[in-house]
Parts: C-alpha cells; sequence; structure tokens
C-alpha cells in the first residue's frame, strides 16, 4: 500500500525540465533509495514531498496525514541552539506539551541516535557526522512516520557512513518509520534499501527491489551501475 | 514584476511584525531571544553610535560655530545643533548606524540560515520563519531605534559644546542652556518616530533580503549588500517625507 504517491508530477525550474511526468509510490513501511546523476531532481522530489515545492503539474497524494521528518544534507542546525535546543525546538514551538515531557523525548532521541554526551554542544562544536545525527533525532523527535533523508552519508567516513546506515535501518525496523534515502552511495543503497529508484532528467527510469535492480536488464541501470562501480574503484 | 513581488513579500513581513509582535511574548524562551535582539540591537552598537553622533554633533557645531562667530551670534550655537540634531541628524545618523551595523548582520545570519537549508527545516517542523526569525527582529529595532536616536541627540548636543567651548569660545553651560530652549516636544517627538519608522524599515529589508538570498557562493554576501543599501535610501526619502508632512 503506497503511503506517499507521485502522479505524472512535473517541475520546471526557468523553463528546464526537473521534475519531468514523474509517477512512482511510496510503500508503507519500507526503505526507499533514490540514486541517479548529480543534478536530476532528487533533492526537488523530496522537497515536493513535504510540501516545500509545489508541482507545475501532476499530484502527489499522501496517505492520512503522516508526522514527515527531513533530514538535510547540511543537518540545517540552529547555530546558536545546541544540540538539546535544537533537538527541543520543534516540541516547544509546536506541541503543548509540559518542559518535563519534552526533556524525556529529547533524551530518548539523543539517546537513539547516541549522542547523549554531545547535548550540550553547539553545532559549530561537533562533527560532520555528528550534525547528521542530531538533525536526524530532530526529524524523529516527534514521532516521525515517514523520515526523508537527503545524502545522509556524504561526505562522512566509510565507517561513520555504515553507522547512520544502521541507524536509519534500526530506525526502520523497530519503529516501522517509512524512509526515503537519496543517496550517491550505491553500495550502500544495495545493503540499506528494500527498493531502489533511479531518477535520470526528472524521470523514474527503474523502481525495483534491490535484487531485481540490481539484475535489472534495463540499459541505463546497467549504465548507471557500472559507472559507479568505476568511480569506486 | 520581480520588484512588485519582493514589495510584496516585504509588504507581508511588515504587517506580521505588527500583527504578530505579541508573540515575542509567549514563552520563557522567546522573551529570552527577544531580549537577546534588543541588546544586539542596542546596547552592542553602542560603542559606534556614540562615536558617530560625537563627530556629528562636533562638525555641526564647527561649521555653525564658524558663520555664527562672524556675526557675533555664538550664544546661539546651542539652538542651532540642537535643532539639526533633534530633528534631522540624530534619527539619521542612529538609521545609518542601525542599518550598516544591525541591519546587515541580520540580512548576513538569515541569508546563511537560508543557504544552510535552516529555513526550509523551520518550515518542514511547522515554525514560521517570519514568526520565529522576522518579528523579534524587527520588534526590537522599531523599540531600540527611537533610544538610539535619543542617545545620539544627548551625545551629539555633548560634542557640539565641546567643540563650542574649546574652540569657539562658548560657554559651556550657556551652550547647554540654548539648546534647551529652543528643543520642543514637537521636534523630540517627530524625531523619535522618524527613528522608529527608519528601525521598522531596517529590520523589515533585513528580513526580506535575508529570506531572499538567492542560492549560491555569492548569495550572503549580495543580500547583505543590498539591504544595507536599500535601507539607506529608504532612510532618505522616508526621512524628508516626514519632514515635509511634519513641518509645512
Ligand atoms: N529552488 C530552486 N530554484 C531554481 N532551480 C532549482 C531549485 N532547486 C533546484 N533547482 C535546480 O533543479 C535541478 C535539480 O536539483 P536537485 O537539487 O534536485 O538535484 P539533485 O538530484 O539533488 O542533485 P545532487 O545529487 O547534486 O544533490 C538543478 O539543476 C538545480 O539547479
Ligand atoms: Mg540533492
Amino acid at each position: 500500500m503506497s503511503i506517499i504517491n507521485f502522479r505524472n508530477v512535473t517541475k520546471e525550474f526557468d523553463g528546464v525540465k526537473v521534475l519531468d511526468d514523474l509517477s512512482f509510490g511510496i510503500e508503507k513501511g519500507e526503505i526507499l533509495a533514490i540514486v541517479g546523476p548529480s543534478g536530476t531532481g532528487k533533492s526537488v522530489t523530496l522537497k515536493h514531498i513535504v510540501g516545500l515545492l509545489e508541482p507545475d503539474s501532476g499530484t502527489i497524494d499522501i496517505e492520512g496525514k503522516p508526522h514527515i521528518g527531513y533530514l538535510f544534507q547540511s543537518g540545517a542546525l540552529l547555530a546558536w541552539l545546541t544540540v538539546y535546543e535544537n533537538i527541543a525546538l520543534p516540541l516547544k514551538e509546536t506541541t503543548r506539551l509540559k518542559e518535563r515531557e519534552i526533556d524525556a523525548l529529547v533524551k530518548e532521541a539523543l539517546e537513539k541516535v547516541e549522542l547523549s554526551d554531545a547535548a550540550d554542544k553547539y553545532p559549530s562544536e561537533i562533527s560532520g557526522g555528528m550534525q547528521k545525527r542530531a538533525g536526524l533525532a530532530r526529524a524523529i523527535v516527534r514521532q516521525a512516520d515517514v523520515v526523508l533523508y537527503d545524502e545522509p552519508t556524504s561526505g562522512l567516513d566509510p565507517v561513520t557512513s555504515l553507522h547512520i546506515h544502521q541507524l536509519i535501518r534500526k530506525l526502520n525496523r523497530e519503529q516501522g518509520i517509512t524512509s526515503v534515502v537519496v543517496t550517491h552511495d550505491i553500495q550502500g543503497a544495495l545493503n540499506l534499501a528494500d527498493r531502489i529508484m533511479l531518477l535520470k532528467s526528472g524521470r523514474a527510469v527503474e523502481i525495483a527491489k534491490v535484487a531485481d535492480f540490481a539484475a535489472s536488464g534495463n540499459p541505463e541501470v546497467r549504465e548507471f551501475l557500472i559507472a559507479m562501480q568505476g568511480e569506486m574503484q | 514584476m520581480k520588484f512588485v513581488r519582493e514589495i510584496g513579500v516585504s509588504g507581508k513581513i511588515g504587517a506580521a511584525s505588527v500583527l504578530l509582535f505579541p508573540t515575542v511574548f509567549r514563552s520563557r524562551d522567546s522573551r529570552a531571544d527577544f531580549a537577546h535582539q534588543l541588546y544586539k540591537t542596542g546596547i552592542s552598537t553602542l560603542p559606534v553610535v556614540t562615536v558617530v553622533s560625537l563627530f556629528i554633533g562636533m562638525i555641526l557645531a564647527l561649521q555653525v560655530g564658524l558663520e555664527l562667530r562672524r556675526f557675533n551670534q555664538e550664544i546661539y550655537l546651542g539652538a542651532a545643533v540642537m535643532i539639526s540634531l533633534i530633528r534631522e541628524m540624530a534619527p539619521f545618523s542612529c538609521g545609518l548606524c542601525l542599518a550598516s551595523c544591525v541591519g546587515s548582520s541580520i540580512a548576513a545570519e538569515i541569508g546563511t540560515m537560508k543557504v544552510n537549508d535552516e529555513i526550509d527545516a523551520l518550515k518542514i517542523m511547522g515554525i514560521s520563519p517570519v514568526k520565529f526569525l522576522a518579528v523579534p527582529r524587527i520588534l526590537a529595532l522599531s523599540v531600540m531605534a527611537p533610544l538610539v536616536a535619543f542617545y545620539c541627540c544627548v551625545i551629539g548636543t555633548i560634542g557640539g559644546g565641546i567643540v563650542g567651548s574649546t574652540q569657539l569660545g562658548v560657554d559651556f553651560g550657556q551652550y547647554i542652556s540654548s539648546a534647551m530652549s529652543i528643543a520642543e516636544e514637537k521636534d523630540l517627538f517627530v524625531g523619535l518616530v522618524k527613528a522608529l519608522v527608519f528601525g521598522n524599515v531596517i529590520g523589515i529589508v533585513a528580513v526580506s533580503e535575508g529570506l531572499g538570498t538567492k542560492l549560491g557562493a555569492t548569495g550572503v554576501g549580495k543580500s547583505t549588500q543590498r539591504s544595507v543599501i536599500v535601507s539607506f535610501l529608504l532612510i532618505l526619502m522616508l526621512g524628508y517625507m516626514i519632514t515635509r508632512l511634519c513641518y509645512q
């Protein structure tokens, strides 16, 4: 059952089609990886899901009213707040929870991303990987049903990347968080995801279960896989 | 077309800053943030404001005083300096200081947040950037600008008095009593209203430019620069219009 459904979505920027008649569905509880060359509209796709961008034509149907968390590539933490305050911010600003309840939720989220020790540090005082985990804690603190990850591991070393992937999987398996992961790390995607979508020039070239994707006969998929393998060596 | 849209955005932010001003008092965090903005606007600019207004008072006294001396009218030096300060120069120099010190830093701060996706992150969390970022900053500028202008007036008058007594042989006490005799409540009121308008405009321009920052390396620099230029122009134009309205 699809929880988010793109139907013939088209989006142009300054006359250039970034999403071109894009149709695909995101299944409830799955991890969907979106891969593709740079500038093909992966981030734009995610921004349509949360309403930061509106399609020129086509529709995006969202089943029910899921809480959607968003992990930005940069982490997008507010520089003048500590890690703790950043995570508490959405609760303080958008709920009527008491201070004590907020504290409990924030500490729980910090524990989930293994960042309890850095709670009182400012974003500039922690590493890139820690910033991403803090961003992730902020994305899930309001009990997210869906989390969108925009390149959660880019710029991180392989060990930290693996750690983040494990975290994404844990949240998915333990809390049933539907996860959409945009990534350049095709090997990571093959290990992490249930399904993979290849986006090229704003079109879904292929969307398939991981095993089927790896064995796909689609020439564009093969070309992409070979190019990525070349890059890794 | 783009210009019209920008005016629309600024208008919306301006309206929000008026309608939403009670929200800065809604919680302990927002009150603390507002206090911090007041501090940044008022207190942290004091050194610059002090030097600027001191020298403006000194320059005014020197220019006017030399003319007055030709006619043996130095006793009116205080009045001449005070009139130009209270009506024009104090709100004007306060506006320029706030635009270049505070407005530019707000535009850069919010512009950087835009480029780092922090603005989008706020929106996704259901937090309005206008309510959360714009309103406390604009309100702080509107509240502080009249106070800063008043301070400019005081310091400028003292600066003029120093020049008067050291260079032009005007007794300081006589200078001050001349200055006080001319200052009317209306002048003070109009001057402070002018400063309030300037503060408000500087805030709206800075926030609008910050939020409108284009992605890319030069985006933040551009919007910072634009916020200062647009504020300067508006301060001059609005200053003239208010003077025109109030002194017919
Ligand atoms: N707000 C915007 N205004 C104008 N153009 C935009 C905007 N957002 C994205 N674009 C353009 O849309 C295209 C796709 O951008 P997008 O960020 O989705 O790429 P991407 O697939 O995420 O690439 P990358 O892997 O490099 O992050 C790019 O050419 C980009 O310049
Ligand atoms: Mg991207």
